[in-house]
């Protein structure tokens, strides 16, 4: 099923975090072939040049990688994998962060909003607010 | 990459009523576009002179190299905006008549299609909701293996899920390095399997840009845009 993508952000950025998704949540795992770029264009139903731009991109970044004439591979450096699983981290909490200021939330509120929840250690949660 | 469609100066007026003006256009292989415009903002007359079905214009028109002519109506596969199926036949009868016609249908695709969709051959067109008649044709026009599909208006009478379904039959069977300009006024279900868009109102050409970049540029989607643009 495709995602509705959001309006304002080109859709081969949007195709970008949601490969990037799958990768860093081991959806597709290292080395994994992937199908292709017409087969994936119809998975997400998208243009196929979009597609290959979103692929392309990612190669750039070093998540994908092409083996000549055999296809598009997942990348198989896992600590590549896991800086770019840190930094969706880190943007997510960003935005979460943002938005729960925004609603009038203080840094207080917003840990024992989110340790009630998870039960992550208070002292791991005042770390990440604390960088932010 | 090469260039199959190439539209210089062309004019077109019905009466003393002119409809297109001055337009100039080229598409390259590999490229789905969305031609949009409110209504009698000339879509149609450019679908149907590339098509081959008008021919009093003025211009150059050139498809793969040649004016419309019978080579070019070879290599187009066109849905007309109105249906064109006999009624009172079997829809079986359109794939006979499509495998008679076109040395480039492939009847196999297109009855793995009709299952795939739950349409019988066996049924009669008259009998099927519009939405299904809307399908068997989208799934005729696309069963041929051509370099220029023109699709005027297949959307128009189907619920969002069968939608979803012709733009993966599009996305599915075009060949990949033909060119489908595909009209719509359903943009925001369909921006997102062009790579290129025409606006036409008054006459002209007013956006001609990719969906990324009016995106990129603007902040927002196609259908926003065309909001803007079109404002009455």
């Amino acid at each position: 099923m495709p995602k509705d993508f959001s309006s304002n952000a080109p859709i081969y950025v949007q195709i970008m975090n949601e490969v990037k998704l799958k990768i860093v949540s081991g959806g597709w795992e290292p080395g994994q072939r992937l199908q292709s770029v017409r087969e994936l264009a119809v998975e997400f139903s998208v243009n196929p040049n979009t597609m290959q731009r979103a692929l392309s991109e990612l190669e750039r970044d070093g998540l994908l990688y092409t083996e000549r004439t055999a296809g598009r591979y997942v990348s198989q450096d896992k600590t590549k994998i896991s800086k770019a699983r840190d930094e969706m981290a880190e943007e997510y909490t960003d935005s979460y962060y943002n938005s729960m200021i925004r609603l009038g939330y203080g840094k207080e509120d917003i840990v024992g909003i989110v340790s009630g929840k998870s039960g992550i250690k208070r002292r791991k949660e005042n770390e990440q607010v604390n960088r932010d | 990459m090469s260039r199959l469609i190439e539209i210089n100066s062309l004019q077109k007026r019905y009466g003393a009523k002119t409809v297109l003006e001055n337009i100039s256009l080229s598409f390259e292989s590999g490229t789905i576009a969305g031609i949009l415009g409110p209504n009698g903002s000339g879509k149609t007359s450019i679908m149907k002179i590339l098509a081959g079905i008008i021919k009093d214009y003025d211009g150059e028109v050139l498809i793969d190299g040649s004016a419309p002519n019978e080579y070019t109506k070879s290599i187009v596969s066109y849905l007309p905006e109105k249906t064109y199926l006999a009624e009172g036949n079997k829809a079986k009868y359109a794939l006979d008549f499509f495998e008679d016609f076109y040395t480039d249908f492939d009847r196999s695709k297109a009855e793995e299609m009709f299952r795939q969709f739950k349409l019988d051959p066996e049924q009669k067109i008259k009998s099927m909701s519009k939405g299904m008649q809307e399908k068997v044709q989208l799934i005729l026009v696309m069963s041929r293996k051509t370099k220029v599909y023109l699709l005027d208006e297949p959307l128009g009478g189907l619920d969002p899920a069968s939608r979803k379904a012709m733009l993966d039959i599009i996305l599915n069977n075009y060949s990949e390095d033909a060119v489908v300009l595909l009209s719509t006024h359903l943009i925001s279900d369909v921006e997102r399997i062009f790579d290129r868009i025409i606006m036409v109102g008054d006459k002209k050409i007013i956006v001609d840009d990719s969906v990324d970049n009016i995106r990129q540029s603007t902040g927002k989607s196609v259908e926003e845009l065309f909001e803007e643009v079109f404002k009455c």
